[in-house]
């Protein structure tokens, strides 16, 4: 090894990267595939000691069953999951309530019959549509895709030279970046304008600079003020998009908090268990010339 | 085994035992008492590296096999389940996940070991080519593990690398249509062929155990290479047991990298993945860029570097193909590329040939990405069949220790090239 | 400290025993996930309890509902059911003990152990025959119940009576009594 790295190449390497990251960091801009630049925002889930807010995780889960759910189903879900540890952390009852709310398709009954049923907490979320089938003919051709994993199915990619990418690569690793689905989700929530002069926009489809090929089928979801949200909190689209994409992220991820508690556990006692051999491998090897 | 054996049973019951099934003698003569040049670098830990690597992944495969359900309508939501209600089911699929890509790193810097330092010249030619056997079951299980997932990025990568056999279809008509079918038990990807990619997938993983049990008494025939590429003469002065000088350090080697591992595992689970495999498998649907995962990503390159589709099969599966012959390609006398000073600028030019192809792998193969694949593809098909068996022939090797005791200690201990050594190679050795 | 080859290398130095215990607790806690894995997950967890609505069950009429994969026999008994079962002296039962999950197993097998205060027509017990596991008959109108007016096992002909209790046959043991309480007058909870 020592003839591969002398200390002068590791001194440049270094520097180079540290350089690298220095202009990564100054300039941090993401884009959709072909699309214009999604900024990486800042999550309280993110990074090394990341969380979940709960009462955003709640206001999350109040602008999807108001507004999101008329069109999009989240079948990995079950409405037990809304009162376990890690996530919105609502009271049983509340849970009961929201399950009851919704009607379950069940059976078959003696009479060999399929009925409906007020959902109870150990059932999966309903979806708004039976099928993909029956959504797309609701929706005029388009299926509205199921949101229980959308914050980890969607990306932001970042337009640089090839140089730079490998440097920004590493800066993402440096900086654990894992939230780009959020990021994308918030983004497309509000980055709906008016077609720049020239740009024809299909029937059906509407103006969004964040979706790849800016045409998307799904109107612009969030008016401000369309959701209650508690007092201090202002009711504007960008806090719906946030709290909604916090939401997602948590449905993608339901054991995020654990993940990284853990992991902060198992990397501190890597970190200490590397140290004591190598002493240990030290102490051997000082008495063998090799 | 090469070495005489010096394990002496103790108690009775070692005794009776090495008597019926000598297995504890085999385990003291290839990991207690194996004798090891004491000049090993780090390097030479991914072995063990791999070893603990490949258990890990068999283990966490048979847990998620408990859970984990082979039909198309039901796979990826299985895995789902997994994750959000099987207890440390989230950290089984995430060991799992990641543990493949590590696989994968350690297998390269193994590889790469064994390029730089000719541990596959004379007498090692046949560990070598277990080694690449081992090389295409690891490929072979990765591929189709990741199918299993049954996400958009898993269903179009086995249509897209399955297809490729109809390319055989030019040669004789006909055929390769025919095997791509057998392939699939279908018309298209469809139920029999994940039934058949799961079966596999838990089967090749005992082969690749298998193969490395070859590999190891492979090994033990002759012996480690070690950085100087003299073979061992003197035990006694230049090697030291394995255990506990080698257990230790690849112990210890074996910490820190499943200290990246774990960073990954925990922090950045699904960064080496693709985001479309979240998405459930749409066969009606092709993602609008398809990639392999990262360790595919060179072969990946070398497919498309070539306008034709059988041209390009061809160049990828010759990609791997050309290694088995390297033992006979490589015409130097001298062994570790420490001391092959015109080799040495080829083998690193080999080593950004295929970080430059792995980069390409993942780039749309079209102006100036294609043309660099295709720069990188002739350079590394060069390296091979041509500069290894020219470079050989005409390189003036530096002078070099004669045996591994005068690398090892100062002055060394007879008369020989090391004393001779310009002071060139002396600080280069430091 | 050792200077050649040829001293052994001391084991009891201090970090080598270090490392190694460290390492083994390390090993030690990376088996648990491995092996919890296979316990109940959390669908099973929570499908632990189901509640059942006994409105639509008639006097004499019995259904028979599914709780942790188990059939449990809900019968709604008539008065004469309920004298029956109460007249029968505890030294006349094969087994005299109430086998009620969450009791400590010392209860005698009286009607009362078995049902709940209150809601003494209701007989509620899990439908596994204590024998070889077949599930009685007994459910059902029409259905064989045996001399004692409960149940009937078909497979070797244990026979139990009005409060699931065996009196004759080879099954050693009374039909075991489910957790459950009573949410409102017609419905209850199991487990």
């Amino acid at each position: 090894m020592k003839e591969i790295f002398s200390t002068r190449a590791i001194r440049f390497a270094l520097g180079g990267i540290v350089l690298a990251g220095s202009l990564a960091a100054a300039n941090p801009g993401w884009a959709a595939e072909g699309g214009a630049t999604i900024p990486r925002q800042d999550w309280t889930f993110g990074g090394v000691t990341g969380y979940f807010d709960r009462e955003q995780l709640r206001r999350g889960y109040q602008v999807y069953k108001n507004v999101c759910s008329a069109c999009h189903g989240m079948r990995q879900l079950y409405y037990r999951n809304l009162s376990e540890p890690g996530g919105p952390e609502y009271s049983e009852g509340s849970v009961k309530q929201f399950a009851a709310e919704a009607q379950v398709t069940d059976g078959p009954n003696d009479d060999g019959e399929m009925f409906t049923r007020p959902g109870r907490p150990s059932d999966r979320f309903v979806s708004p549509y039976p099928n993909d089938k029956a959504a797309a003919a609701a929706q005029g051709g388009a299926v509205p895709p199921d949101l229980s994993l959308i914050a980890k199915a969607r990306t932001v990619t970042r337009a640089a030279p090839w140089y730079m990418e490998p440097f920004y690569w590493l800066y993402d690793i440096a900086t654990v970046y894992q939230e780009q689905g959020p990021d994308y989700v918030h983004a497309l929530l509000t980055s709906y304008t008016e077609p720049p002069e020239g740009v024809k926009v299909l029937a059906g489809t509407n103006y969004n600079t964040a979706f790849p090929g800016h045409q998307i089928a799904m109107p612009p979801p969030l008016v401000e003020g369309a959701v209650e949200y508690p007092e201090g909190v202002p009711a504007t689209v960008d806090n719906y998009a946030r709290d909604v994409s916090a939401f997602l992220m948590w449905a993608a991820e339901p054991k995020l908090e654990e993940r990284k508690r853990m992991g902060l556990k198992v990397l501190v006692y890597l970190a200490i268990l590397t140290l004591l051999l190598y002493l240990s491998k030290r102490a051997l090897w000082r008495n063998v010339e090799h | 085994m090469a070495h005489q054996s010096n394990y002496q049973p103790k108690t009775a019951f070692t005794r009776w035992m090495d008597s019926r099934l000598p297995v504890i003698r085999m385990a003291y003569d290839t990991i207690l008492d194996f004798p090891t040049p004491r000049n090993l670098n780090y390097m030479w830990t991914f072995g063990g590296i791999l070893t603990f690597f490949l258990g890990l992944q068999i283990i966490t495969g048979v847990i998620l096999a408990m859970h984990y359900t082979a039909d198309t309508s039901v796979a990826f939501d299985s895995i789902e389940y997994l994750m959000r209600n099987v207890n440390y089911g989230w950290l089984m699929r995430y060991t799992h996940a990641v543990g493949a890509s590590m696989f994968f790193v350690a297998v390269y810097l193994h590889i790469f070991r064994g390029l730089y330092y000719g541990s596959y010249k004379a007498p090692r030619e046949i560990l070598w080519i277990i080694g690449v056997l081992i090389f295409l079951a690891m490929i072979a299980t990765s591929f189709m593990g990741y199918s299993l997932v049954w996400g958009q990025m898993s269903f179009w990568a086995v249509t897209v690398i399955t297809n490729l056999f109809s390319s055989l279809d030019s040669i004789v008509n006909g055929l390769g249509t025919a095997i791509v079918q057998w392939i699939w038990g279908d018309f298209s990807v469809s139920d029999a062929t994940l039934n058949r990619l799961f079966s596999l997938h838990y089967l090749l993983p005992f082969v690749i155990a298998g193969l490395v049990g070859l590999h190891i008494w492979a090994l033990h025939v002759p012996g480690n290479n070690n950085p100087i590429g003299v073979d061992l003469r003197d035990p006694k002065r230049e090697a030291v047991p394995f255990h506990p000088y080698y257990t230790a350090k690849d112990l210890f080697a074996l910490t820190a990298f499943l200290l990246l591992f774990a960073y990954f595992v925990f922090y950045l689970p699904d960064y080496l993945g693709h985001a479309d495999n979240y998405i459930k498998a749409n066969p009606l649907q092709t993602p609008p860029h398809i990639v392999p995962e990262w360790y595919f990503l060179p072969f990946y390159a070398i497919l498309r570097a070539i306008p034709s589709k059988l041209g390009g099969v061809i160049a990828m599966f010759s990609s791997i193909g050309v290694l088995f012959f390297i033992p006979w390609l490589d015409t130097s006398s001298e062994r570790s590329a420490r001391y092959r000073p015109i080799y040495k600028w080829f083998f690193w030019l080999l080593a950004i040939a295929c970080v430059a192809l792995g980069y390409l792998g993942s780039k749309p193969p079209e102006g100036g990405y294609l043309v660099a694949a295709r720069i990188f593809t002739a350079y590394y098909f060069i390296h091979f069949l041509i500069i290894m068996p020219i470079v050989g022939v005409i390189e003036t090797p530096k002078p070099r220790p004669r045996t591994i005791a005068d690398a090892i200690f100062k002055g060394g201990g007879q008369a020989s090239g090391y004393a001779a050594q310009p002071a060139a190679a002396a600080a280069e050795k430091r | 400290m050792a200077t050649t080859m040829d001293d052994p290398v001391t084991r009891r130095d201090f970090i080598h025993i270090a490392a190694t215990a460290f390492a083994g607790v390390g090993a030690a806690a990376a088996l648990w996930p491995l092996i919890d894995q296979m316990n109940p997950d959390a669908t099973a967890l929570s499908l632990g309890s189901v509640e059942i609505d006994l409105a639509p069950v008639q006097e004499g009429q019995a259904i028979t509902v599914v709780w942790r994969g188990k059939p449990i026999f809900v019968r709604n008994r008539t008065p004469k059911e309920v004298e029956e079962a109460k007249a029968v002296p505890i030294d006349e039962l094969k087994d005299p003990i109430a086998r009620v999950m969450g009791l400590t197993g010392e209860e005698p097998a009286t009607d009362q152990n078995l049902t709940k205060g209150g809601h003494e027509k209701w007989l509620i017990a899990i439908g596994i025959c204590t024998h070889l596991g077949c599930i009685p008959k007994g459910q059902k109108p029409g259905d064989e119940r045996g001399e004692y007016g409960g149940w009937f096992c078909p497979c070797h002909g244990s026979q139990y009576d009005t409060a699931g209790r065996i009196r004759k046959g080879p099954a050693p043991r009374n039909l075991e009594i489910p957790p459950y309480q009573f949410e409102s007058d017609t419905k209850i909870k199991i487990g």
